[in-house]
C-alpha cells in the first residue's frame, strides 16, 4: 500500500452563498517534509482552499484529506496535529507574546519551549510587549510561533511572509527549511513569487480557484521558453542594421532596452555582442537565460 | 483537557483585570454608586438606611456588568480579531473555552462579591436571611446576563457590541431594582421591569437578605431568562 499523503485534495469545489465559485475543481497533494506553495494572485481561492484544509469550511463537492484524517468530522482529533497560522489576526490585542505562547503550549502534549522558540522567531526582546504594539513582522512572526509550539504534522501557513522585513522574511525562510528536516509537511499559500521560489519544494499556482500548473519551481521555470533576446545598450542603436546583422528583427522597447525577437542561441548571443562591439557599444543586462517563476506566473494567470 | 481549561482561564483573567475599563466596570462603578448614595440619601430607598437597599441591589449589578458587559465585549472584540476562530484549530475545543470563560466570570465575580461586601459591612449593612437563595440566584442570574452578551458578541462587531452592551446596562440599572426600587416605576414600565432578569435578580437577593419572602414570580423569571437567553446565544453564535 503506498503511503497516504499529509494533504489530499481531490476535486475540490468550494462554493459561497451568492453561486461564487471560490475554488472550482482542484486537486493536488502534498507529502511529510514537503514545502508545497499555493501560489495565485489575491481572490485566487487559496485562503478557502487552506481553511478548507484546516475545517473551517466544508467543501461543496469533492474531498479533502489532512493526515487522513477528514478536516471537519475528525477536528478533534486533527488540531493536536496540525498548526494554523491566519492571513490575518487570530491573536488577542492585549496578550504578551511570552503568554500567548505559554497558553498555546498548553494545549499541546509535547510542545516546543515557549522562551526558546520566542528566542528562535527573533521575539526575545518584545516577549512581554502587547500584541498591538508590536510592528507587523513581529505579529506575524508571533502567529508563526503559534502555529509551531505544538510541534505539528502539517503546518497551515497563510501569507506568513506578508508586512514582513528583509530580516524577518530570513527568519521565516530558516524556520520553515527547519520544519522541512523534521518531516513537517508545509502548506505555505502566497501570492508572492519570490517567497514560492525560494523556500517551496514544490508549486502549485493556481487561479480563479482552478490549478494552472504545478511541479517544482525548476520544472515551472524551464516549461516556459525564451522566445526573446533582450538587452541594454546606448539609445538610439540602427536597429535595422543590427536586425540585418542578426538575421532577426530587433526593436528598441523603450529608450536603451532592446528586444531582438529570436529564441536565445549561443550563435545568436555572440552575433550580438560582437555587432556591439564593433560599433565599440557597451552592453548592460542581457537576458538570455530562462525564465524567472515570475515569468511563469504572469504568462498563466494572465496579468500584465 | 483540565490543564488547557485552566491555562485558558488564567489568560482569560488576567486580560480581564488588566483591562482599565473592565476593572472600572465591575468593581469601580459598584464601589461608587455604593459609597456614594449610602451617604448622599437622595435615593427613594424605602429603608430607614439606604445601604440596606443599595447593597443587595449593587450585588446584582456586579452580576450584571460582569456577566453580561464584561463577557459579551470581551467576546465580541475576540471574534473581530479573529481569536475565536484561532482557538477553533487548537485542541482547545469550544467546551473547554466555554467552561474557562465561566470559571473565569465566577472568580471575577467571587471578587467583586467579596469587595462589595466588605465595602457594605464597613457602610452598617447588617443583612440576615438565606445566602443559599442569593447563591443560586446570582448563578441563574449569570447564567442568564452571559446567554445575553454571547447573544450580542455572537452576532456584532466589537465596537457594537460595546455600544449594545453599555446601553443595555443602563437601562437595566435603571429598571432593575438595582439604585431605584421597581415599586417606584410608573405601572406599565413596572410591568415591563418585573419580566426583566435584572429586577428578577435583585428581588431575590433584596428579599432573601432581609429575610423577607422570596417572590416565586422572581425565581421564574430568572429561570426562563436563564434557559432562553443562552439557547438564543447557541443558535445564533458566529465563530468568525
Amino acid at each position: 500500500m503506498p503511503p497516504v499523503p499529509a494533504l489530499d485534495v481531490s476535486r475540490l469545489v468550494v462554493r459561497y452563498a451568492g453561486d461564487v465559485t471560490a475554488v472550482d475543481g482542484l486537486s493536488f497533494s502534498a507529502e511529510a517534509g514537503e514545502v508545497l506553495a499555493l501560489l495565485g494572485p489575491n481572490g485566487a481561492g487559496k485562503t478557502t482552499t487552506v481553511e478548507t484544509l484546516e475545517g473551517y469550511k466544508s467543501p461543496t463537492s469533492g474531498s479533502v484529506r489532512v493526515l487522513d484524517l477528514d478536516p471537519v468530522a475528525d477536528h478533534a482529533r486533527l488540531t493536536p496535529r496540525i498548526g494554523v497560522m491566519l492571513q490575518k489576526g487570530g491573536v488577542y490585542p492585549g496578550i504578551k507574546p511570552i503568554e500567548a505562547l505559554r497558553l498555546f503550549a498548553a494545549f499541546y502534549d509535547t510542545p516546543e519551549d515557549p522562551a526558546a522558540l520566542l528566542d528562535r522567531l527573533g521575539l526575545a526582546g518584545v516577549a512581554r510587549t502587547p500584541w498591538r504594539r508590536l510592528s507587523g513582522g513581529e505579529q506575524q512572526r508571533l502567529s508563526l510561533a503559534l502555529a509551531l509550539v505544538g510541534r505539528p504534522d502539517v503546518a497551515f501557513l497563510d501569507e506568513p511572509t506578508a508586512g514582513v522585513d528583509v530580516a524577518g522574511r530570513q527568519v521565516i525562510r530558516e524556520v520553515i527549511a527547519e520544519l522541512r528536516e523534521r518531516g513537517t509537511c508545509v502548506l505555505l499559500a502566497t501570492h508572492e513569487l519570490d517567497e514560492a521560489e525560494r523556500v517551496a519544494d514544490r508549486v502549485v499556482i493556481v487561479d480563479h480557484g482552478r490549478l494552472l500548473a504545478q511541479g517544482t519551481p525548476a520544472e515551472l521555470m524551464s516549461a516556459v521558453e525564451r522566445t526573446t533576446i533582450d538587452f541594454g545598450a546606448p539609445a538610439g542603436l540602427d536597429v535595422a542594421a543590427l536586425s540585418a546583422a542578426l538575421g532577426a528583427p530587433v526593436v528598441e522597447v523603450r529608450a536603451g532596452e532592446y528586444s531582438v525577437a529570436t529564441p536565445p542561441a549561443p550563435a545568436t548571443i555572440a552575433a550580438l555582442t560582437a555587432w556591439l562591439a564593433e560599433h565599440d557599444l557597451p552592453l548592460g543586462d542581457l537576458r538570455a537565460g530562462r525564465q524567472s517563476l515570475e515569468d511563469v506566473f504572469l504568462r498563466l494567470t494572465g496579468e500584465p | 483537557m483540565i490543564k488547557r481549561v485552566l491555562a485558558q482561564t488564567r489568560v482569560e483573567l488576567v486580560l480581564t483585570l488588566r483591562r482599565g475599563e473592565s476593572v472600572l466596570l465591575s468593581l469601580g462603578i459598584p464601589v461608587l454608586l455604593l459609597v456614594f448614595f449610602s451617604l448622599v440619601d437622595v435615593l427613594p430607598t424605602g429603608t430607614d438606611d439606604p445601604i440596606d437597599f443599595l447593597a443587595p441591589g449593587i450585588l446584582a449589578l456586579a452580576v450584571m456588568s460582569t456577566a453580561m458587559v464584561g463577557l459579551g465585549i470581551a467576546t465580541g472584540f475576540e471574534r473581530q480579531y479573529g481569536v475565536l476562530k484561532r482557538l477553533g484549530s487548537t485542541p482547545l475545543g469550544r467546551g473547554a473555552l466555554l467552561a474557562a470563560k465561566t470559571l473565569a466570570i465566577l472568580a471575577v465575580e467571587l471578587l467583586q462579591v467579596a469587595v462589595l461586601t466588605v465595602v457594605s459591612l464597613l457602610l452598617g449593612w447588617r443583612p440576615s436571611g438565606s445566602a443559599g437563595a442569593i447563591v443560586l440566584a446570582m448563578v441563574l442570574a449569570t447564567v442568564a446576563f452571559a446567554g445575553l452578551g454571547l447573544l450580542m458578541a455572537g452576532r456584532l462587531r466589537g465596537e457594537a457590541v460595546l455600544a449594545a452592551a453599555n446601553g443595555l446596562y443602563l437601562v437595566l440599572l435603571l429598571l432593575g431594582g438595582m439604585v431605584i426600587p421597581v415599586e417606584e416605576l410608573p405601572g406599565a414600565l413596572r410591568a415591563v421591569a418585573r419580566a426583566l432578569p435584572a429586577a428578577a435578580l435583585s428581588d431575590v437577593v433584596h428579599a432573601a437578605s432581609t429575610a423577607g419572602a422570596v417572590p416565586g414570580r422572581a425565581w421564574a423569571v430568572l429561570a426562563v431568562w436563564a434557559v432562553a437567553a443562552p439557547a438564543a446565544a447557541a443558535a445564533t453564535f458566529r465563530w468568525e
